[in-house]
Formats: C-alpha cells, structure tokens, sequence
C-alpha cells in the first residue's frame, strides 16, 4: 500500500529525520495560515497517488501566503491522472546546496532489503542508475542480525560522500533502512535528500510503499496517519473482475481464491500453491501466452468457491479456455478443485473438455480427481508432467484454437514432455 | 442445479428418527443434512461439497446411508 507524500513525512519524523519545515492543508485557508507561520517562499504540493503532479500542474510556488492560499485553491479542485487531491503539503522552499537520492528497496533475487544512495537527487533514481551507474552505491543489508549503521555509511561513501557530509548523511541512509524494516516497507525513498546552505540535510520529498500483508501488524502507524482500512491504496483501483474475485473469496471462509489481478489476455487461468502462481503466469507469459488474470487459489477451497472463481474468469470477455494448475498440494484436495471447474463450465453451457485447456493438480485425492476429469473428458497430467510443460500445452491449446501455430510459440530451453518436476 | 457430483440415500428406517437427524447434522462438515420437524432433510445444494468423509455412514445404523458418486457409479456405504 503506497503512502501520500505527507503520510511519508510523518514516519521520517517519527525517526528522527530532518525535514523540511511543512504542514498539511486541506483547505485555501488552512495552506495560507501555514505558509504565514513558516514566513518564507513556500512549495505547494497536490497530495494525489499518482506520478506526474509536476507537468499537471499539481506543483506551484508561492512568496506570500496569499498567493499560497490561492495556488492551494486550484490545486485542490485540479484532478490529476484521475486522482482528486486530499489536500496539499505547503513546504519551505529551502536554499538547496545539493540534492542527494537516500533510498531502501528490497531485493528479490537476495532477499534482502538494500540501501540505496546517490550525490544525484532530484531526478528518477533509474535513470541516474541508466546513465550514471557510477554515482549509485548500493548494499544489502540483514533484516535479522541487529542493525549496523556502517553498512550505510559504505553505501554514502561508495559515490565518493567523505568528511562531515558522510557523517551527517549516514544516520538519515541509517535509520531509512530501520524504519523500512519496522514498517514493513517495500519501498522506502528520499528523492531529494537536500543539502542546505549552512550544510544540514532534510527530506524535501518522500515516498513509501507498505507490503499489503504488513498493514494488521501495523494498525498503530495506520491509526496514527488516520489510514482507514477500507483504503486499499494500491497502484491503482481494482476492477469490476477484481471486486469480484475479492467478493468470491470474501464469501466462503473455506480455501483462499485470493489476489485476483485481471490482465488482458485470452488464457484465464485458476492457479495456486505457494509460489506455484507466480511460477506458472511467469511460464505462461514466457511461453507466448496471454494470461486473462491471475489468482492464487490454496487451502483447499470448497466446491462453490472454486467453482465461482472459475466462473467469474470464464465469464470475461476474450477467455476462450482456463488453465487449472497448481504445484504439488498436500492441503488442498484435487477432487474438490475438479469439481468445482467442471461444474463451472457445466452451469456456464461450456462442455469442460473444451473450455479446460490442461488440469495439472498432482497431491491429495488425486486418484479421485482424476476419475472426474475422465468422466468428464478433460485433459489432466499428474506430477510426472512438469508446470512448465503444463503451461506449454495450454498455451499451445489456445493457440490452436486461435489458428496460429503452436510451433510459432517460443518454447523454453530443455523442457520436454513427462519430464519430472523438481519440487 | 441439481447436484452432479453426488447424491446421499437415507433409509426409511432412519428418515423419521428425529435424534438421528441431529446427528447427522452435527457430523457432516459440509451440512449436507439438517433436522427438519424431527425428520432427516438433505439440503441438495450442498451435495457437491460433499468430502467423502464417511462421518454420516458411520454415525447412522450399518447400510442405512449411502454416499453415491455419480461420476463412477461406486457409492460408500454399501
């Protein structure tokens, strides 16, 4: 879940970083009442979750608090990339020395979270990492062992940072990391880190993204920001597929058909078993097929609720067959899952050996689920055909199906028929 | 829809046996029975979730539930 820009501040501050001098308004009156008490320039910024408040207009300066007043006025009422403001964040428009780029994401190939750091703020990190890799330091650090500040101070150091600027920068890269831990973060970044004219340093913008899963252990720091839980503050708002698939889930507390996410192609696909989802949309994708969705179905799901999953996916346009798959299930019983699909396609008017492309659900009651699948004609393999070959043969399916050659398809590298899975 | 996966056939001896009815309620995980003015009801929209457990075959007297699975034509309880 993302954060606005003054949401951000306020667990800097809770930290001990620097800031800028700021107050949150969301009203003309209130911005102009704020800029009066920092007496200066002021930056007023649209409070939206969305890139681009620039180049709309979302981002004006003021000398006087009445024009503040004024700017906050048409901000508030200027609606960017679809998003309404909710509200605006008048800053100090501070005499910048330098800007520097202080940030913590996390590592998937690693596992680790990693600093991030470059003399050059102001700008997109990635393309200072295009075209100046040399001005980035990089360093992974432990989320376990306790924190040590000079794995920071190697990241500063490493664009080349020296004397009293390294000292002071090393605590903010610091206690950025400690804070992306304590929050659950999944992106924690100041971008500009400003360097002032007397020599200090304060965030001037900041970004930060909670890992979704992370918002229970969390309520207090979501209390305290007034962060409601009927937000979702995703990337962008579910579709009607998506409410849907949330519905279905919501519905029936048994088995999870969770995180439904629509894409746009003609493959839908009812997927699942730890990590098993992402390994099968990835061998899908990489295989030239055009998943209509993702999900990640597990926990052994009732009948009606595998069943409603699959309908939902079966009912949007463009799918012409589902994929059934999953990895290896111990907790999730293969004879309910299969009928649950099947009885799908039954009550949709769909003839199941048509509309299911493969079923490859290889654990508990397998035997069982086979027998439904023959009863029903529906193409199944077990355990000795790996998911990538699984994926392969729908995606050839519903390439068939759409006249073009199977053989078109890219195949991956040293994958054959009925070889066995590692697992 | 009817149920297609399947079907649960319930004795006459036990059908009236109101006791027997609340058992059956109490076991089935799927709520596939229900006591119904002291008789046995069987709700047919929960047929399909049936899970093969056998918990009402043994809670009932010798061959007086049977569980038939439609798509085999094998039944348990028999």
């Amino acid at each position: 879940m993302r954060f606005f820009e003054f949401e951000s501040r306020r667990i800097l501050a809770r930290e001990g970083i620097p800031l800028s001098e700021h107050g949150f308004a969301t009203t003309p009156e209130e911005a102009r009442r704020i800029a009066g008490e920092i007496a200066g320039p002021v930056v007023i910024k649209s409070q939206v979750l969305t890139g681009g408040r620039m180049k709309a207009g979302g981002v004006r300066f003021a000398d006087t608090p009445q024009e503040a007043g004024a700017h906050a006025r048409d901000i508030l009422a200027l609606e960017i990339n679809g998003h309404m403001p909710r509200g605006v964040l008048v800053d100090a428009r501070a005499a910048i020395k330098q800007e520097y780029y202080a940030g913590v994401i996390y590592d998937g190939v690693r596992k680790l979270p990693t600093f991030v750091f470059s003399d050059m703020g102001g700008i997109d990190i990635e393309e200072v990492a295009a075209a100046h890799p040399d001005h980035i330091g990089r360093g992974h650090f432990s989320t376990i062992l306790p924190h040590m500040d000079f794995r920071a101070k190697d990241v500063v150091a490493a664009v080349g940072v020296t004397g009293s600027e390294l000292n002071r920068l090393t605590p903010i890269l610091a206690r950025l990391g400690q804070l992306f831990v304590k929050y659950d973060m999944t992106l924690a970044e100041i971008n500009p880190l400003a360097q002032l004219e007397d020599g200090t340093f304060v965030a001037v913008d900041a970004h930060m993204d909670m890992e979704n899963e992370g918002r229970p252990r969390q309520h207090e720091l979501l209390a305290e920001l007034g962060v409601g839980g009927e937000e979702t503050r995703e990337a962008r708002e579910p579709t009607e597929f998506e409410i849907k698939g949330e519905e279905i889930d919501a519905a029936d507390h048994r088995g999870v058909a969770g995180n439904v996410t629509e894409f746009e192609g003609n493959l839908g696909l009812v997927i699942g078993a730890g990590g098993g989802s992402l390994t099968l949309f990835d061998a899908v994708q990489a295989l030239g097929g055009k998943p209509a969705n993702y999900c990640e179905i597990g926990g052994n799901p009732s009948v009606s609720k595998a069943c409603n999953l699959t309908k939902l996916v079966l009912s949007k346009p463009g799918v012409d067959k589902i994929a059934v798959m999953m990895s290896i299930v111990s907790n999730t019983r293969v004879d309910i899952v299969a009928r649950g699909v099947i009885k799908a396609c039954v009550e949709l008017g769909h003839d199941p050996a048509e509309k299911i492309a493969i079923f490859r659900i290889p654990g508990a009651w397998e035997d069982e689920g086979f027998k439904l699948l023959e009863r029903y004609g529906v193409e199944y393999c077990d355990r000795s055909v790996s998911m990538h070959e699984a994926a392969r043969r729908a995606v050839e399916k519903v390439a068939s199906a759409d006249g073009r050659s199977a053989a078109d398809e890219p195949r991956l590298e040293g994958r054959t028929s009925g070889e066995v899975e590692e697992v | 829809m009817a149920a297609m996966f399947i079907d649960v056939e319930v004795d006459e001896s036990i059908h009236a046996d109101a006791e027997m009815a609340k058992k059956l309620e109490q076991v089935c995980p799927v709520d596939i029975y229900a006591e119904r003015d002291g008789r046995v009801a069987i709700l047919d929209e929960n047929l399909d979730e049936c899970v093969l457990c056998e918990l009402c075959i043994n809670a009932a007297p010798t061959g007086s539930v049977r569980v038939r699975k439609l798509y085999d034509g094998t039944a348990l309880g028999d």
